[in-house]
């Protein structure tokens, strides 16, 4: 059987009748393909080493946090989101890993996350969007005058403090929060960065966790959980953070606080995705 | 029988000042000393020899050599490559003598199964010498005057064997018996030209009473070094343990570019220094003299540091875990001025650097993996340039009721943290000197650095302690580690 093909001669291309197998061969051996790797010959991507996330509910949803890939955490203000952010962190410190936290709005509450556990020894706190009354800054505001006056705007800061991190490498978990940042300003953020950190991330241990209002980079995240406030809602209910210790703590009064996640995307399984919820609740702190 | 080596730099303050300024070296260079208008020459390299420059002639008559470079003496410089020829010495024997600025004596008893034959060992001194920026003269001869005066009169390396000192230091002038120019030795230079004696065998043939009788006891003691049949004890010295290099810059410098360029060739020196010393440093100081004074306005800024007078900034960087690295050092140096700048020309550079043992623990095998110290250092360098120093950090809560009760600390991840407290306090009792706290190198407690011995015992002791589980494993590996790095 022979056929109409192209033949690559030097410069130019003639067309003579040639059998298909010769020329893949032929092809195969050019000089210009021999960088191309055929789509035969492509190594499947290995599924990622998942990692609880501290929250045995979503854990058995989503199968924890993927190593080596972007897990985006998404929902409205008191949704449980910064409730999951802690949970991941403490459970990320309490396996001695190394976590860093990118603060972009500065709205990280200590007293919150020691109460979820979380090893403060191992956690980098980077404060981005910082106020100048902070306690922190009393000793030294006339030293970091001059930074002061030069500073760029939080969000800015916090994709580059995340690309440091990652290009650092040996972190087991950066965590950016971009939760408060407001909607308009976050979607300026190009799609290029999302890239950029997930090709950082790519074949390394560390676990690039966003926690953000909604999806900013549905692209490139491996894990897109949903997150939004449940039906069954019980405010202000004592009795439940004092029986039920092991629920995840959150900064708010609010206790027994029912949050629904949904997979609106996961990279790890191969069919369409399913829809599939979980529910679990808060407790107060203190 | 013992042998002696002699490190000798010839033209000691051009080598000296070559050390910060290597692209010198293939140029004719005269160092002038004095105060101008009435500046000598205090020395020349020999490509400038060769050009006519001596010792002694005025600016205005070497001015007149093109393609030669002057530089004012500097004894800063000076005093820094005499530090780094005593560790070079120190670096390959622990008895060492110093014969003056430019010549380092040292006992090679006991050397020759570490380091080869006599004539390997000083191949070795002279190739570490070359190492830490000076170009130096090795002889090695079985008496310490011999080896010294073969040092002065032959480049390069020299092995005298023993019973040919005579023969072998024959062809020398006579100027190599005094390490500098004296009345005293210009009058007997001149008596002995007189006689025709102008090199050391026609000093040895001559008739020892003869010589006794014109010259007293020193012709006689000229003639014994011209035979090579002295002997003396070397008296050994224990010079202090500093790291300090210097930079006198004849222009001010303005721009923070050429300055991180001088950093970088001293921060090279440090390094090839400590490493020499097997030690790192986890303090580097750094003192900028400036020229107008420190500007009052930016005073506020290095209030923290000691500034002795208005006239000098310093900045000291310390580092959580010893490290050794030159370039590391240079980008965090550069962070740190990029972020707090001296505010005025600068004219004088000091650099020290505090040694340390050098970190040599293991990351373990069982603990999860951190970042590297050196990486960890510039990221937080660099996020401190973007979002100000004070907002990053790790947490520490205050007991207070406080809204915001808490302080930001320096982050430095423990690798030991979280382990079993029965590990955790062996690795700490066991591998101090690998942990990551800082301990002085000068008076070093307990465990002998990759002592063998010593580690072993250590070695039984935990073993001891932890019966035989993943933790007793972990331990295995740290310690096999130590006991390679001991061999």
């Amino acid at each position: 059987m022979s056929s109409l093909c192209a033949q690559t001669l030097g410069h130019g291309v003639a067309f003579v009748s040639t059998p298909a197998s010769v020329l893949l061969k032929r092809l195969a051996e050019a000089a210009k393909l021999a960088s191309v790797t055929p789509a035969a010959q492509m190594a499947v991507r290995p599924v990622p080493e998942m990692v609880p996330s501290g929250i045995a509910e979503l854990d058995t949803l989503t199968g924890g946090l993927p190593r080596g890939c972007l897990s985006e955490i998404c929902g409205a203000a008191s949704s449980g989101r910064t409730s999951v952010l802690l949970a991941a962190l403490a459970s990320a410190t309490q396996r001695q890993e190394v976590c860093a936290l990118v603060d972009t709005s500065d709205a990280f509450d200590p007293v919150s996350a020691a109460a979820a556990g979380v090893d403060f020894e191992k956690l980098l706190w980077v404060r981005c969007g910082a106020k100048a009354n902070s306690p922190q800054r009393h000793s030294d505001t006339e030293k970091t005058k001059h930074h002061e006056r030069k500073k760029e705007d939080p969000l800015a800061q916090a994709l580059r403090v995340t690309d440091l991190l990652l290009q650092s490498g040996g972190f087991g978990m950066v965590a950016v929060d971009l939760g408060d940042v407001p909607l308009r300003a976050a979607r300026r953020i190009p799609l290029t960065s999302w890239f950029r950190f997930q090709r950082a991330v790519e074949n390394t241990p560390t676990v690039l966790l966003v926690v953000a209002e909604s999806p900013f980079a549905p692209a490139c995240a491996a894990l897109l959980v949903k997150l939004q406030s449940g039906k069954q809602r019980s405010a202000f209910s004592s009795q439940l953070s004092a029986t039920n210790k092991t629920l995840p703590a959150h900064a708010l009064l609010f206790d027994g606080l029912h949050v629904e996640g949904e997979i609106l995307r996961s990279r790890m399984e191969r069919k369409p995705v399913r829809a599939a919820t979980t529910r679990f609740a808060t407790r107060a702190v203190g | 029988m013992t042998a002696f080596a002699c490190i000798f730099v010839p033209d000691f303050p051009v080598e000296a000042l070559l050390r910060s300024e290597p692209e010198l070296r293939s140029q004719a260079v005269a160092v002038l000393e004095g105060k101008a208008p009435l500046q000598k020459v205090l020395a020349a390299n020999e490509k400038a020899r060769r050009a006519g420059i001596e010792p002694g002639m005025s600016r205005l008559q070497v001015e007149a050599c093109t393609d030669l470079a002057l530089r004012a003496r500097s004894l800063l410089q000076e005093d820094a490559a005499h530090a780094a020829l005593l560790d070079c010495a120190q670096s390959f024997s622990p008895r060492v003598e110093d014969a003056g600025c430019d010549t380092i004596l040292l006992d090679l008893a006991g050397l020759e199964p570490l380091f080869g034959s006599l004539p390997r060992i000083a191949r070795e001194i002279a190739r570490r010498a070359w190492d830490l920026g000076l170009e130096a003269n090795v002889a090695v001869a079985f008496n310490p005057d011999t080896a010294v005066l073969a040092a002065r009169g032959f480049s390069g390396v020299t092995v005298i064997p023993s019973g040919r000192e005579a023969e072998q230091l024959g062809s020398l002038p006579l100027p190599v018996l005094w390490a500098g120019s004296s009345m005293e030795a210009a009058g007997l230079l001149e008596t002995f030209d007189r006689w025709g004696v102008r090199n050391l065998r026609a000093l040895a043939a001559l008739p020892e009473v003869a010589l006794s009788e014109r010259l007293g006891q020193e012709g006689v003691h000229l003639q014994q070094l011209a035979r090579g049949a002295t002997s003396r004890t070397l008296v050994p010295v224990e010079p202090p343990l500093g790291f300090e290099e210097a930079i006198e810059l004849e222009y001010p410098l303005v721009l923070l570019e050429p300055l991180a360029f001088l950093l970088g060739r001293l921060l090279e020196q440090l390094c090839a220094r400590l490493a020499a010393r097997a030690l790192a440093t986890q303090e580097l100081r750094l003192r900028l003299e400036l020229e107008n004074g420190y500007r009052e306005e930016l005073d506020t800024r290095a209030a923290e540091d000691e500034r002795p007078n208005s006239r000098w900034f310093q900045r000291t960087l310390r580092l959580p875990v010893p490290l050794l690295d030159a370039k590391v050092f240079l980008k965090l140096l550069q962070l740190d001025l990029k972020a707090h700048p001296p505010g005025a020309p600068i004219v004088k550079i000091q650099l020290a650097a505090e040694p340390v043992r050098p970190r040599a623990a293991q990351s373990g095998l069982f603990l999860p993996p951190s970042p590297e110290p050196e990486k960890l250092e510039l990221t937080l360098a660099r996020i401190a340039g973007i979002v100000g120093e004070g907002k990053l950090g790790s947490l520490e809560l205050l007991d207070t009721h406080r809204p915001e009760g808490f302080r930001m600390q320096h982050f430095a991840p423990d690798a030991t943290h979280g382990l079993k407290p029965s590990l955790k306090n062996a690795f700490n009792a066991g591998l101090k000197p690998c942990a990551t706290q800082k301990q002085s190198a000068v008076n070093p407690p307990g465990l002998k650095l990759h002592g063998l011995t010593s580690v072993g015992s250590n070695f039984r002791r935990l073993w001891s302690a932890c019966p035989r589980s993943e933790d007793s494993l972990f331990l295995h590996g740290v310690m096999s580690e130590e006991s390679r790095e001991g061999d």
